[in-house]
């Protein structure tokens, strides 16, 4: 089994939900990245998506964006990530990590040698905004040639049609798009994000996590309410954005506290 | 009307994009999964409008009516003796309503959003006649219309950002990135993806994703439509080579397509050299080979470090300043139908004097990198022979620009 199913099936036997935080790798310095990784494992994470910062994140609102820029600015490339996950899992060997970015950094690397450097630096996961199942399936076997899982996303704008399309190609879970719109908007409504996803659980075997708009404890205790696994993003980078002060501490304590939250959820 | 570009299609041994919407390698649909079901509606909805004798009769009454259009050939008589070669005849683009080919297209695309019910149309631009031809047509047709626009353009092309708050606009300046021509299509799409439903996103070039190039070419190939009747009527033959500038590609598209099934017609476009290619800061992605990579919802041939990031293009015309060039053009590049080229900004610059000089027409910037290859390919042909240069766009907002290079504030 698969560092990640592993994960989701150990939670499924306790009856809790996935939290996935989300952090642009090289912000604020390439230097503090693992650190923060092992943060937020203390706070509670059991998946850590970790972006790869790219010069036009066309899908991302401001802060993201500003995390990315802050992050090339040092330098921050897709071979630098994966060598701060090699870094990671040196003390880490459970906690998955998956890949969030765009599609040009690994064309450019190529497929075959992303995978195969994946691999072995222990990524279990990549997510392409930009890659939809049309122009994914190439890439995809690749990917699962090296046992890195293909992580697709799913929109409140995505039909019946294309969810069966996505499940023949996903692998790992699936990532439900709370809402049309960037990263950071912030209007949320948990009943559509509950109805989309008995729809889509017709076609979709994989856990689905919901992300985009989950700011704090209550959101994220609604959303793992209805979820598998919640993704929190801007929120978390927003308080990288604040300083590097007490950073670590901070992110475990938010983290914490959003836990907290979510193991109620179903109670 | 777009008639010719249904039976050029049938009539074709060239015929792209394929059905995903591909040109070889490059092109495609490499966008965020919520943007796929609008591309999906969109191109449908084109090709019932492309069956539609109504909207086809709607379309070239526009093109005629309001755009002004056929727009004249023009033989530069006095420009060719000068340069001592062959005969320089211009597609006169700059005479269209609103001053350049970019009407062409966004008449066609705000028809389709009418047809779609789309009340609030968005657009990016770079030099501002994407986005002055996108605020006149929404003005025309009653939609409100907000365009990105680089920061850095919004300060080089004040007359254009002015020229649209006229027309009723909203110009939001974006600061992100290298704040020209690609942030403001970043900043697009995502204005695009929060208001899908309601707003349609009017692309300005044959770039982005399918079906943008397909549909942005089929608008513009008038172009090269009237082009050859043109030269039958008046020339009795077709070109030795047609010329034209391409940023995104779509006038050089426009003129091309038509003519990719004729022999002999050499098909030339023009990247921005910048400081000279050779310098590394220059708009030139197919003049120096530049690897294909993924931007914009489009695999293409992109300025990119070799990290995949996106370089910072230079140009002193904003609307050639983008890092990638169209689906089709990398294609017809690589299947070297056509061929590309570069022109350098004190080269575009010297060719923007000599129009204005000895055939009394201001030219565009961008247009006179096109002016600028023709004045380097003239003297090395035959005074029998014929050069077609697509006169893009007129140089009205460009005034500023060239004022302060000569140290003049107006
Ligand atoms: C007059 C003129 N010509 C050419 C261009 C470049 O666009 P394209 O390559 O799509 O024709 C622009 C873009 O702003 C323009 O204003």
């Amino acid at each position: 089994m698969s560092r990640i199913q592993n994960a989701f099936s150990r939670l499924k036997a306790e009856g809790r939900q996935a939290l996935i935080p989300y952090i642009t790798a090289g912000d604020p310095t390439p230097a503090a990245t693992v650190g923060l990784m092992h943060a937020l494992v203390q706070g509670g994470a059991d998946i850590i998506e970790l972006g790869v910062p790219f010069t036009d994140p066309s899908a991302d609102g401001p802060v993201i964006q500003r995390a990315a820029e802050r992050a090339l600015a040092h330098g921050t490339s897709l071979r630098k990530v994966i060598a701060m996950v090699a870094e990671f899992r040196q003390t880490n060997v459970e906690t998955p990590v998956v890949l969030m970015g765009y599609a040009n950094p690994v064309e450019a690397m190529g497929y075959e040698a992303f995978a195969a450097a994946a691999q072995a630096a222990g990524i279990d996961g990549l997510l392409t905004v930009d890659l939809p199942p049309e122009e994914a399936s190439e890439r995809v076997a690749v990917l699962k040639r090296f046992g890195i899982a293909p992580i697709f996303l799913l929109a409140p704008t995505t039909p019946a049609s294309r969810a069966q399309a996505v499940a023949k190609l996903a692998d790992g879970y699936v990532y439900y798009v709370s809402l049309k719109g960037v990263t950071g908007a912030a209007n949320l409504d948990v009943a559509n994000v509950a109805a989309k996803l008995t729809e889509l659980r017709q076609h979709i075997q994989l856990p689905i996590g919901v992300g985009f708009g989950i700011r704090d404890a209550e959101s994220a205790r609604a959303v793992a309410a209805v979820a598998d696994a919640v993704v929190i993003g801007s929120r978390i980078v927003q308080e990288v954005e604040n300083g590097e002060t007490g950073l670590a501490e901070r992110l475990t304590n938010f983290l914490s506290g959003v836990r907290a939250a979510m193991d109620t959820a179903r109670a | 009307m777009l008639e010719y570009v249904k039976q050029m299609a049938e009539n074709m041994s060239y015929n792209f994009p394929d059905q995903s919407g591909h040109y070889g390698q490059f092109g495609g649909i490499y966008v965020a999964e919520t943007l796929i079901p609008a591309l999906d509606e969109l191109r449908l909805e084109y090709e019932k409008a492309m069956q539609d004798p109504d909207f086809l009769a709607e379309f070239h009454h526009e093109l005629k009516h309001y755009v002004g259009r056929p727009s004249p050939l023009y033989h530069a008589r006095r420009w060719s003796e000068l340069l001592g070669g062959a005969q320089i005849y211009l597609k006169r683009e700059d005479l269209n309503h609103t001053g350049a080919h970019k009407v062409n297209n966004t008449i066609g695309q705000a028809l389709l959003a009418r047809r779609m019910g789309k009340k609030r149309v968005i657009a990016e631009t770079g030099a501002g006649q994407h986005g002055v031809a996108s605020a006149t047509v929404a003005a025309r047709y009653g939609l409100e219309c907000v365009v990105y626009m680089g920061s850095e353009d919004v300060a080089r092309q004040a007359p254009n950002v002015f020229r649209m708050k006229l027309l009723g606009a909203t110009v939001v300046p974006v600061s992100s990135g290298s704040k020209t021509l690609k942030d403001a299509m970043n900043e697009a799409m995502r204005d695009w993806v929060t208001n899908v439903d309601s707003t349609y996103y009017i692309i300005g070039t044959c770039a982005g994703p399918h079906p943008y190039p397909q549909l942005v070419r089929d608008f513009q190939s008038v172009i090269g439509e009237e082009c050859k009747v043109q030269c039958a009527e008046q020339l009795g033959r077709q070109p030795d080579a047609v010329v034209a500038c391409v940023g995104g590609g779509s006038n050089a598209i426009g003129i091309f397509y038509p003519y990719i099934d004729v022999p002999g017609v050499r098909l030339i476009g023009v990247e921005a050299g910048g400081d000279g290619v050779e310098t590394g800061r220059h708009a030139a992605p197919l003049t120096t080979h530049a690897r294909p990579g993924v931007l914009h919802g489009q695999r293409v041939n992109l300025m990119q470090d070799e990290n995949g990031q996106i370089i910072d293009t230079h140009s002193i015309s904003a609307g050639l300043d983008y890092p990638g060039v169209g689906p089709e053009h990398c294609y017809l590049n690589e299947i070297k139908r056509a061929e590309y080229v570069a022109a350098n900004d004190d080269e575009a610059l010297a060719a923007f004097h000599d129009l204005c000089r000895y055939e009394g027409i201001i030219p565009a910037l961008e247009s006179s990198h096109a002016l600028a290859h023709a004045c380097k390919m003239a003297p090395t042909m035959s005074r029998d022979q014929i050069i077609v240069v697509n006169l893009s766009g007129r140089g009205d907002k460009d005034i500023p620009t060239i004022a302060r290079l000569d140290g003049i504030e107006l």
